[in-house]
């Protein structure tokens, strides 16, 4: 288990968004976190990556509370959050520069990681000179290259078209490593059922439904996709 | 088209002319102003006397400490004030009650401060340009997107790492729109600084020039004060266009 929530109660502005929450995020699955707009998705994951604290209950990494940000819970993000004045190589040479690694070998190993991402020739473009998708692709690249062992994404194929947003999802799959935990939200029940080992459900300021998907990913049995479609809509119904 | 664009310089020069040459009077009087002739011969002596040159580089490292000091400490300052609580509330009040007065309405404290008139003249100068630094630094950090902040944090990335890689970078554009500001305020201080108290420099040696009825100097003065202020503010921008290529086009100026 990598990490652990245990009765945890998030607030957002003072206004409580989530309430007791106990989850369990094993190392190395694809968790995906699905629910509607506003029902605590980014909320929850600023918690995990330690931007913010929790109101009450527990939240531990490998057995220790998290009390703030760290290499190992990378985060990414859904758009513009790589740094515009970097070139997607010095973006993804970012981490390994906070860890201290030499340039010639930090370049060498952004590069790499560039091609693995389908971006090889593009290592000196800026961010603005780079499409939406490739932007996506550069911070996945940069959020791989730290190795960190749990990596956190809010929608982050949520700005892009269906088509290249498959493409991604395919990337994704094709690159993670079943030691990296990767903890995804989205509201799309589409992308929930392709990526996720398990789809958290939230919703009623809560956690509605926990769904295992078994494998393989690209085959969900019609029932989960009611299971989960069924724990999305309830809580919607409830609100309004 | 762009030919166009010598077409109200020349006519202005051309309206001088004409005004000087017939000693023109209807409210404004021509008749004791110089023309263009009599400016540019005697711009001509000027440059190659060496008391043009002295006057020149006095005002010019004038200018240049006071700005570059300005820059320093109103960038430093600015972004204090808006990263922590506590600078802000120690220093913001003092900053509020200090900025509505003109740095040049500090000429009579200057005098009594410093020992020299040097100290004074770069202290006004100083002052005209921090203010507009240090609020356009101030507005820059606080209207930083925290989104890259995060990406550095959760890459691993602790303070010095977030105010150098994020920080600095991040604020540049919104800095040199200050540091542009700053430059043209320093310079009407500065000038106005010389004129009341100075014993060199350009502002100086153009009012010395009219105390002595020399008004063809006076103009060659107000020429070499338009210069050096293009000059300074062009550097400025072209420094500021250096340091921010990354902007997206439309948002270049």
């Amino acid at each position: 288990m990598t990490l652990l929530l245990d009765a945890v109660t998030l607030a957002y502005r003072d206004r409580p968004v989530l309430e007791g929450v106990d989850l369990e995020i094993r190392t190395g699955e694809i968790l995906v976190i699905a629910g509607a707009s506003g029902c605590g998705k980014s909320t929850l994951l600023r918690a995990l990556a330690g931007l913010l604290p929790v109101t009450s209950g527990r939240l531990l990494d490998r057995g220790e509370p998290v009390r703030g940000p760290s290499a190992d819970r990378a985060l990414m993000f859904q758009d513009d959050a790589l740094l515009p004045w970097r070139s997607a190589r010095r973006n993804v040479e970012l981490p390994l520069a906070i860890r201290g690694m030499p340039r010639a070998e930090r370049t060498s190993r952004a590069d790499e990681w560039l091609a693995r991402v389908g971006l090889a020739g593009l290592e000196l473009r800026l961010p603005r000179d780079l499409s939406g998708g490739q932007r996506q692709r550069v911070q996945l690249a940069r959020v791989l290259a730290g190795g960190p062992r749990a990596v956190l994404m809010d929608e982050p194929f949520g700005a892009l078209d269906p088509q290249t947003r498959r493409e991604m999802q395919r990337l994704l799959v094709e690159v993670w490593n079943a030691e990296t935990t990767v903890v995804f939200v989205t509201h799309d029940v589409e992308e929930a059922l392709t990526l996720g080992d398990r789809v958290a459900v939230l919703g009623g300021g809560g956690l509605a439904d926990l769904v295992e998907i078994p494998l393989p990913r690209t085959s969900a049995d019609p029932s989960l996709r009611a299971r989960v479609l069924t724990a999305l809509g309830a809580p919607a119904l409830e609100t309004t | 088209m762009r030919a166009l664009r010598v077409v109200s310089p020349l006519a202005a020069l051309g309206l001088w002319y004409l005004l000087t040459a017939h000693d023109v009077v209807f409210f404004l009087r021509f008749d004791r102003f110089p023309g263009p002739g009599e400016v540019l011969s005697e711009l001509g002596r000027q440059v190659s006397t060496g008391v043009y040159w002295q006057d020149l580089a006095q005002s010019l490292v004038r200018i240049l400490t006071g700005f570059l000091l300005a820059a320093v400490l109103g960038g430093l300052l600015g972004a204090a004030v808006a990263r922590s609580r506590w600078a802000g509330h120690l220093l913001l009040p003092l900053f509020e009650l200090a900025r509505p007065v003109p740095a040049i309405a500090l000429v009579p404290i200057a005098i009594l401060l410093f020992p020299g008139n040097e100290q004074g003249i770069v202290f006004i100068t100083f002052t005209a340009a921090f203010f507009p630094i240090l609020v356009s630094t101030r507005h820059a950090v606080r209207a930083l997107p925290t989104v890259w902040e995060d990406a550095v944090r959760t890459l691993g990335g602790g303070r010095p790492r977030v105010l150098r890689s994020v920080l600095l970078p991040g604020i540049l554009p919104g800095v040199f729109g200050g540091l542009s500001v700053g430059m043209g305020v320093a310079w009407i201080c500065l000038i106005s600084a010389e004129m009341i108290s100075g014993q060199f420099g350009v502002g100086y040696r153009t009012w010395s020039s009219y105390t002595i009825v020399d008004y063809p100097g006076v103009i060659v003065g107000i020429i070499t004060i338009g210069l050096l202020g293009f000059l300074t503010s062009g550097a400025v921008e072209l420094l500021g266009r250096r340091a921010t290529r990354w902007l997206p086009s439309e948002a270049r100026s």
